[in-house]
């Protein structure tokens, strides 16, 4: 008699292959394409978010130990946000754009058509499970797809109570949470898709758009990165500081692609800024992190000792000024703060993504800029903090990352009228908005003629004074036209 | 190559390709460097595909010069930031989204349009600010050969580089990083840049090809509309480079009753633009070489094909040419059915209901256009949402390439990624978001230690509750 474990399925290729072709099938009947349908089912997504907050809030307490207020705010309440712009904005972002059409070819008209792509596949990360799956999926169903949403295994109670409120609200013929790791997720990928969203790292990412390029489907990757602050003298030190520790600590503590990942300042404001960071940190979460219900853990003890390893690098721990206590066994590490540490050493190089803050030093604050550079890698974000408008200037036109913030941090995420994406290993493609309706859209251009006005020109056989007028066609140019056409008359 | 690339790695960081001077009188030096070699360019057409001064002008040279004046012209406005709008909470604050060169990009071109598809691109890459390596095609060897010693006369060296050479050449640029990397060729080759791309997270745009359809519907019936209709077919097929293009019409999609009718037009047109004898053929390209001839010339091999030629089907292996040849109801499963025929044979597909051609469509992956002459507005309607494609052209073919205002891309096996115009800015763009806060007012919610007020308030502000906010704030509201 087969166990428990042996009767459940396999998620394999041919199990992928099933998924797809009957999402592929209910596509083609046209299930997803109509603007009932996609409001149906972003008004099913809102009530399964207000329905069940408590069961998320637990979920996440249990995969991430995060705080009420996070997961409230920042998963649920954004997602439900997500869901409301797209319901009210949809009807427009459905209606065709009208496109200018010129002299050459004169009579027609022109627009572009948003229509969807087809069958796509989501990928989402572990540290904001619900928004990161949720809000691309908002995407894909705005625009009229049929979807795929791959939840994280890392976070595992998020991915299973996602899987089961999917199929209870969700229209489970057109959208389906397929659960599991590494084989799922290849054999997920073995498969044509017309889009592919992954929300990851760069190593993974990798994968994902090498395996898109056997299909050539086009991929949006939401990758990461080290996102440095600069911080300037001559500011709001309290706010300033308050600001980094809500977009480091506040975030999941620290676990977030958009989180500050290092500090760059001047070596005469440092110890200023240490000593701010230090009276924050004790005033949002006590003298105690450790009691503080306030701060997620790490999420597993892969990451706790990924993180470990970079706070023991030889010349690393030496630079530790606040913080850097660790309890492996209720995976806590304390927000951590660390000065002047060598540029090679590990948690310089890599992104740290945890409660480890980094200050580099600097003689000018202006020399921040090449810090930044010289990394060679782009980030999904970059902060400043300055009064100073030259150097905010500077800031705007030399720094390339995905979105930059100056005065704050990590706030960008909230606003949808911003695209939300990285540059280079930071990833492509951007979302949240519209910007999302339009990444799982592919935007037909439509011109529309007539039979009247047939320009011979277009025709052979060709002649000198075809090319006449060919050429003063494209200048645009009436007399040039009026010249070909009398020159033509003439011979 | 190498250190090619490290050259042009170094002038981007220099930042001289971001001033909106440079990239200005870079274009403004590929202007004149089209306008002072037309003869040249004219002569290596002619010489790689036989084509006449009209259809390189209409084609290619027009097409560039176009392109070139209209990016110009907009440049300013293209350049500059988007203003975004914020939210009442996020007072005072201003966003914007700037749009940002990515850097050194590599771009690929194909043999058939060798100049347009070489240029177009490079001048949406200049337009961005970005440094340049272009990869023309060696199967058009004159132009190639043209581009390569001519760019280098007329624009900035140190940031826009052509490099000539086959297949090898390719490869090698393949296995560097590139900020992007734009690719017009086959749907196989594509496959290979992208897989490469990928090593790097080097994001593209493949603009390849598949096989275009033309539905014809009843307007045929219409003397006059029939007429105009015939000639844009015959326009649209042999006459960009001789159906060697990806927007070519490839085959044509007509009911029973009409095929005949449709058929003598089309034979009628082909004889008065381009003469019905093989060895005096005119206004028409050839083919571009003995491999694709070859490939061609296969296609009719097949008897059941070749026995469904009705007009046509000789060949001059040695002048490289194929008579304009419409077939008549192939079968459907032989290879000119299912392979993109890139060349000067029409099949005509006879339907019993011109309505079926969704269902035939749809049965093949999404082409890079659909052309379709109806009036129908009902069949329009049906034929925009019910099939997929790079873009629809009604009542006309090719045209659609010459708006600058719509985006020129494929969809599916046709490609992703689009250009042309400010299209073409924007593929070669990274589009920064930019938020610039106050330090006060501060929202003290923000921040922990958490409380149930901090709570409320935070989740009325992201409802955008300004209503409640206030109520809270003012104790009328309980936490």
């Amino acid at each position: 008699m087969a166990s428990e474990e042996e009767k459940k399925a396999v998620f394999d290729a041919e199990s992928a292959k099933e998924v797809v072709k009957e999402l592929r099938a209910s596509f083609a009947a046209g299930k997803t394409k109509s603007y009932e349908w996609r409001s149906t089912q972003l008004n099913a997504m809102l009530k399964m978010m207000e329905e069940n907050e408590p069961q998320i809030l637990a979920a996440l307490r249990d995969d991430l130990s995060k705080p009420e207020l996070e997961s409230s705010i920042f998963e649920v309440a954004m997602v439900k946000s997500s869901c409301r712009v797209a319901l009210k904005k949809l009807k427009h972002w459905i209606r065709p754009e009208k496109a200018k059409t010129s002299l050459i070819t004169f009579p027609s008209s022109a627009e572009i058509v948003s229509e969807p792509l087809g069958v796509v596949l989501v990928i989402s990360a572990w540290n904001y499970p619900f928004l990161l799956s949720l809000d691309p999926v908002i995407g894909a169903i705005a625009a009229g797809n049929a979807v795929v949403l791959k939840p994280s295994e890392i976070a595992p109670a998020t991915s299973s109570l996602l899987a089961r409120l999917a199929a209870d609200y969700l229209d489970h013929s057109c959208i389906k949470v397929v659960e599991g790791a590494v084989p799922e997720t290849s054999a997920l990928l073995e498969q044509k898709w017309d889009k592919i969203l992954y929300t990851g790292n760069g190593r993974i990412a990798r994968i994902v758009m090498a395996a898109a390029a056997k299909h050539l489907t086009p991929v949006v990757l939401e990758l990461g990165g080290k996102s440095p602050v600069i911080v300037d003298s001559d500011i709001n030190l309290q706010v300033a500081t308050r600001r980094i520790i809500a977009g480091k600590w506040g975030c999941n503590n620290g676990q977030a692609c958009i989180s500050p990942d290092y500090i760059i300042t001047t070596k005469s404001y440092a110890q200023k800024l240490v000593d701010s960071f230090k009276c924050e940190l004790e005033r949002f979460y006590g003298k105690n992190p450790f009691e503080s219900k306030d701060l997620s853990r790490i999420v597993n003890s892969n990451h706790f000792a990924r993180l470990s390893k970079l706070l023991d690098e030889d010349k690393v721990s030496s630079k530790i000024v606040h913080g850097g206590e660790r309890d492996e066994a209720n995976l806590r590490i304390a927000p951590t703060i660390l000065l002047d540490v060598p540029q090679d050493s590990l948690i310089m190089t890599e992104e740290i993504f945890g409660p480890l803050l980094p200050i580099t030093l600097v003689d000018k604050v202006e020399d921040s800029f090449d810090v930044i550079n010289s990394s060679g890698t782009k980030p999904l974000a970059a902060y400043l903090f300055t009064n100073n408008k030259k150097l905010k200037e500077k800031f705007v036109a030399t720094v390339s990352a995905g979105g930059l913030v100056v005065n704050d941090t990590t706030v960008h995420l909230t606003e949808h009228t911003l695209p939300f994406g990285g540059v280079g290993d930071s990833g492509m493609g951007a979302y949240h908005g519209k910007f999302s309706f339009d990444t799982f859209s592919h935007k037909k251009a439509v011109l529309y003629r007539g039979f009247a006005c047939d320009a011979f020109v277009r025709y052979p056989p060709y002649s000198r004074g075809k090319l006449r007028l060919l050429e003063a066609l494209f200048n645009g140019s009436f007399f040039g036209i009026i010249r070909a056409l009398l020159g033509w008359f003439k011979s | 190559m190498e250190e090619s690339i490290a050259e042009l790695r170094e002038t981007f960081r220099s930042g001289t390709t971001k001033s909106v001077s440079w990239r200005k009188k870079q274009l403004r030096a590929l202007l004149d460097l089209v306008n002072e070699n037309e003869d040249s360019i004219f002569q290596a057409l002619d010489q790689d595909l036989g084509k006449s001064r009209v259809e390189s002008y209409r084609d290619e040279i027009g097409v560039i010069k176009k392109s070139a004046a209209y990016s110009l012209s907009c440049l300013d406005k293209w350049m500059a930031p988007k203003k975004g709008e914020l939210p009442l909470l996020f007072f005072p604050a201003k966003a914007e989204v700037m749009p940002e060169p990515l850097g050194v990009v590599l771009i690929f071109s194909s043999w058939n349009f060798p100049i347009t598809l070489a240029l177009d691109p490079l001048i949406g890459a200049i337009s961005a600010g970005n440094t340049v390596l272009l990869k023309p095609s060696e199967l058009a060897p004159a132009c190639m050969s043209f581009l390569t010693q001519t760019i280098p006369r007329y624009l900035d060296n140190k940031a826009i580089k052509v490099i000539g050479g086959g297949a090898d050449v390719g490869e090698r640029l393949l296995e560097l990083k590139w900020d992007k990397i734009f690719f017009t060729g086959s749907p196989r080759v594509g496959r290979l840049v992208m897989t490469a791309a990928a090593k790097y997270l080097t994001p593209v745009t493949l603009e390849l090809g598949g096989k275009c359809p033309a539905i014809v519907d009843n307007t045929l019936s219409n003397p006059s509309k029939a007429k105009v209709t015939a000639k844009r077919i015959v326009g649209g097929k042999w006459g960009p480079c001789t159906g060697q293009a990806c927007i070519a019409i490839d085959y044509v999609l007509v009911e029973e009753k009409l095929a005949s009718t449709l058929i003598e037009m089309v034979k009628k047109y082909i004889k008065r633009f381009y003469g019905d004898d093989l060895k005096e053929l005119k206004s028409i390209s050839r083919i571009v070489n003995k491999h694709q001839f070859q490939r061609l010339a296969n296609l009719l091999k097949d008897p059941h094909v070749a026995a469904s030629v009705v007009y046509g089907g000789s060949v001059d292996e040695e002048k490289l040419v194929i008579e304009p040849t419409i077939l008549l109801d192939p079968p459907l499963d032989s290879e000119i059915m299912n392979e993109e025929i890139f060349g000067p044979l029409l099949p005509i597909i006879t339907l019993k209901n011109i309505e079926e051609s969704i269902e035939f469509i749809n049965s093949k992956p999404n082409p890079l256009v659909i052309y379709a002459f109806t009036e129908n507005e009902t069949f329009k309607k049906r034929i925009l949402s019910e099939t997929s494609s790079g873009s629809v052209t009604f009542n006309d073919s090719m045209i659609q390439f010459l708006c600058d205002s719509l985006p020129f891309g494929g969809v599916g096996q046709s490609g992703f990624g689009r250009y042309h115009g400010k299209y073409s800015f924007d593929t070669f763009s990274h589009e920064k978001s930019v938020l610039h806060r106050a330090f006060y007012p501060e929202l003290e919610p923000r921040y922990p230690p958490w409380t149930n007020f901090k709570f409320s308030f935070l989740k009325l502000a992201y409802a955008f509750d300004y209503f409640g906010l206030i109520l809270l704030m003012s104790g009328f509201r309980k936490s």
